[in-house]
């Protein structure tokens, strides 16, 4: 692999261990700082294995723990008194996999709907068709609260606005929310088993679509995993081109939030404000791309970008942004709407995992622009925390995230534009030729507009996916927002469920 | 009390009032809708839009939830019903409309909590979730908020030692220095967020909104549909109008027809029409610039209101 002179791609250690090692291993690693990023089963045919990612930075360090399963017991010891992830991903390996995790606290299905047979695992190469569903999907183990004066209040999964299917049941005393179960996976559509066994570009064309608001970040994870599995060293430029369709990204959802925010407290006058500036960015974004959503823009060895914004472009998105936050951070009642809303303690993001805005508005400093950078980011970058965790704070991060990103835009506006060849497919068919029959793998760790995008990918010998494993942050996130509502009134939740804006789409895969 | 007196020319007057709020109410929640939308940079549907909603919601055929029972019938009927029966009694357009002792305030906020009472029973009927939480919401708002109302109509009674509406305006247009004091400047601050609290208006409720969670008013009626959803809207924009018009007339009073004329009771309506179509414009113009208060800011805003109000029947008393 060659080594490019200013920036390289971490390394990334694999280590094979025994399953009784697993949990030595896997606890040394999180005593260590390092996160559970992904946990990715594998159907080699004649046996299970599972992959266990793990990350730290910055410096950037990557280290998986491979873990081959007896062919006669398809078992892992239970990460999850060590990481509340772990117990998550485990729970999603026995569903698509049936995976046992021995000893795992939590008995019940997580991806899988009631109304799937039990013995039927979708991930597995034999899995055949979907069979039949049986019954009506009842039987969801909602965990009964009872005393005087509770009551339950059963929302989605179809709701009065356009947005994702989602079932919330509330159980309430009075106004105030005294727990709240999220069940989702209503759109788990098989987005990983639709990829196996397809070409690159193909598979290219469904990461981007794996969210529709994330096309950049998953098309990014995805093609910088398939690049490292190829071992195609990407050019400066072209890096550079994409960390900036990453902040264009970034900048749309952001403005977005924010006046969906305004909007769920009835202050629609900044949401009218930030779907102007939405819609400016989505016109730039077409002009920059030729996409207004920047599909295509990310393409394998190279980013299809016409030109960088303009430094009056930059300028007068600045001068229309601070007019909204000036509308909002005056509005007294809009504040006391959001501060001490939905409060997630520091301790309690760490500990569930989150990432993102949400982990950053709650004090933790992390962002894989910074932990796993793939290009240099400008003297300007910063990493924006905020630590009163509540949806203040997290409107506050995506309105300090959006000043940053101009600021990197700026700097990166100065690049000279000139055309790069990106003569990747060439270089392609010579590896096609030299590769031996082992499985090529590559990891893909973006910061997406919602937090850490992780793909992780096996091409076959033929060039083709074996397998993909997409994890969206909204999978790391949801967990924290029932947290965040204790003490929290009904009325208030709208408002907190839009300060987290996770995907549906990007969660249930 | 007076003996009652019923010309052909009070139910003329009393019909024509009648008919004009029916008509036009739904275009004055048009009129809001438009002038906020405008206000955001939007373009916004025609001011008549209300009228083409109704019209699509009265071709549709009626449903009504299982289980529920006659409450759920009736409850459309009973609040339309009130709610003309005030507009009937009111003297909004000429102070000779006047039933005997119809124009009684206290009579006029029983009338409208009765047709709010009996949404609420509907709500309660329907045996859902959102109905239960939609109708514990506005009964906490309207107990609240109709002490602050009783106290501050007190407060304009004391004056004139009668709680009768076509008294309070007389008196306040015979003694125009009435008009500013105290108690009445006091009185109206009250009656303002009495108003908004009553016609789920920010920064009470969100009448625009679709999240179900945060809905007061709009929660009662999600079991609603058709002709019934119809006669609920149609009833609400009623209401809304007349609490302007009230609004209007007790701190207003200029221009209502004294006088058994055509041309005093032409001059009164459209004076009506202007007035309540400014203070409509004026309410939406505010709600641009406020959000939607914390379910549990709402009581301490209505507190606020009901203190005014104790207030306003001090100072009458003490200037008395």
């Amino acid at each position: 692999m060659t080594r490019p002179t200013s920036f390289s791609r971490a390394p990334r250690s694999i280590l094979d261990i025994e399953t009784t090692d697993l949990v030595q291993r896997a606890s040394e690693l999180l005593a260590d700082d390092f996160r559970l990023a992904s946990v990715v089963g594998h159907d080699d045919t004649t046996s299970l294995r599972v992959v266990y990612v793990f990350l730290k930075g910055p410096p950037d360090q990557r280290v998986e723990l491979s873990v081959r399963l007896d062919p006669a017991r398809a078992q892992v010891p239970t990460l999850a008194a060590v990481s509340f992830s772990a117990s998550r991903f485990e729970r999603e390996l026995r569903d698509l996999f049936g995976i046992e995790p021995v000893n795992h606290p939590q008995a019940r299905r997580l991806v899988l709907h009631q109304h799937w047979p039990q013995a039927w695992h979708p991930m597995l190469r034999n899995a055949g068709e979907a069979p039949k569903m049986v019954g009506n999907g009842d039987g969801y183990p909602f965990i009964p609260v009872d005393g005087p004066g509770v009551y339950e209040v059963p929302v989605g999964p179809v709701h009065a606005g356009l947005i994702e299917p989602g079932h919330f049941r509330f159980f309430v005393v009075g106004e105030t929310i005294l727990r709240m179960k999220a069940r989702l996976w209503f759109t788990h559509k098989g987005i990983e088993k639709l990829i196996e066994g397809r070409s690159i570009e193909e598979g290219l064309e469904i990461a981007q679509r794996v969210s529709g608001d994330t096309t950049v970040g998953h098309g990014l994870a995805f093609i910088m995993a398939v690049e490292e599995a190829l071992g195609i060293e990407v050019s400066e430029v072209h890096r550079r081109r994409r960390a900036q369709v990453l902040e264009m990204e970034r900048l749309y959802n952001h403005v977005a939030d924010m006046g969906a925010l305004c909007n769920d407290v009835a202050f629609s006058v900044a949401n009218s404000m930030a779907l102007t500036i939405r819609e400016r960015l989505l016109r730039l974004n077409e002009d920059l791309t030729g996409h207004r959503l920047l599909r295509g823009a990310v393409r394998l060895g190279a980013c299809g970008l016409r030109r960088s914004l303009s430094l009056d472009e930059i300028d007068s998105l600045g001068v229309q942004i601070n007019e909204l936050l000036e509308v909002v951070r005056t509005n007294a009642l809009v504040l006391d709407r959001f501060s001490g809303t939905a409060f997630l303690s520091g301790v309690d993001a760490r500990d569930l995992g989150t990432v993102g805005p949400v982990a950053r508005s709650s004090g933790l400093g992390l962002d894989a622009r910074n932990a796993h950078p793939f290009v240099e980011m400008p003297s300007a970058f910063d990493v924006v925390t905020d630590e009163r965790g509540d949806v203040l704070a997290r409107f506050e991060v995506r309105a300090r995230e959006i000043g940053v990103a101009l600021e990197c835009l700026r700097a990166w506006s100065l690049d000279a534009f000139e055309p790069v060849a990106d003569a990747v497919h060439d270089q392609r068919e010579d590896r096609r030729e030299s590769t031996s029959v082992r499985l090529r793998s590559g990891l893909g760790v973006v910061e997406g507009w919602r937090g850490v995008i992780v793909h992780r990918v096996e091409l076959d010998n033929t060039g083709l996916i074996s397998r993909l494993k997409i994890v969206d942050p909204s999978f790391l996130n949801w967990p924290a927002l029932p947290v965040c509502l204790a003490d929290t009134i009904l009325p208030d939740f709208p408002v907190a469920n839009k300060s987290f804006n996770l995907s549906y789409a990007g969660n249930d895969l | 009390m007076s003996v009652a007196v019923v010309s052909p020319w009070i139910i003329g007057s009393g019909l024509l009032q009648v008919g004009l709020f029916l008509l036009g109410a739904p275009l004055l929640v048009g009129l809001m809708r438009t002038v906020r939308c405008r206000m955001e940079g939007r373009v916004g549907p025609p001011i008549r839009q209300p009228w083409r909603e109704l019209r699509k919601l009265l071709l549709k055929s009626r449903s009504q939830p299982e289980h529920s029972t006659l409450v759920f019938a009736i409850a459309p009927v009973v609040l339309m019903a009130t709610t003309l029966v005030v507009v009937w009694l009111t003297p909004l357009l000429s102070v000779r409309v006047t039933l005997s002792g119809g124009s009684d305030l206290f009579a006029i906020v029983f009338l409208l909590l009765l047709g709010s009472v009996s949404l609420s029973l509907a709500a309660l009927d329907t045996g859902t979730a959102f109905g239960g939480m939609g109708s514990s919401r506005l009964m906490t708002i309207v107990a609240l908020a109709e002490p602050a109302l009783l106290v501050a109509i007190l407060a304009l009674a004391a004056t004139v030692h009668s709680s009768s509406l076509a008294t309070i305006m007389l008196a306040a247009l015979h003694h125009p220095i009435w008009l500013v004091t105290p108690q009445r400047l006091l009185s109206f601050s009250a009656f303002v967020v009495v108003v908004l609290a009553e016609s789920g208006r920010l920064p009470v409720d969100n009448p625009a909104t679709h999240l179900e969670l945060t809905m007061i008013h709009e929660a009662l009626i999600l079991e609603y549909s058709g002709p019934d959803l119809a006669l609920i809207k149609l009833a609400e924009s009623i209401r809304l109008t007349f609490l302007l018009a009230l609004l209007a007339n007790l701190f207003f009073p200029w221009g209502v027809s004294f006088s058994a004329s055509g041309i005093s009771l032409l001059i009164g309506t459209f004076v009506l029409l202007a007035k309540v179509a400014v203070l409509g414009v004026v309410i939406s113009a505010g709600e641009v610039a406020v959000a939607k208060l914390r379910l549990f800011r709402v009581p301490e805003l209505l507190a606020g209101a009901f203190m005014l109000s104790i207030l306003a029947v001090l100072s009458a008393l003490v200037i008395a």
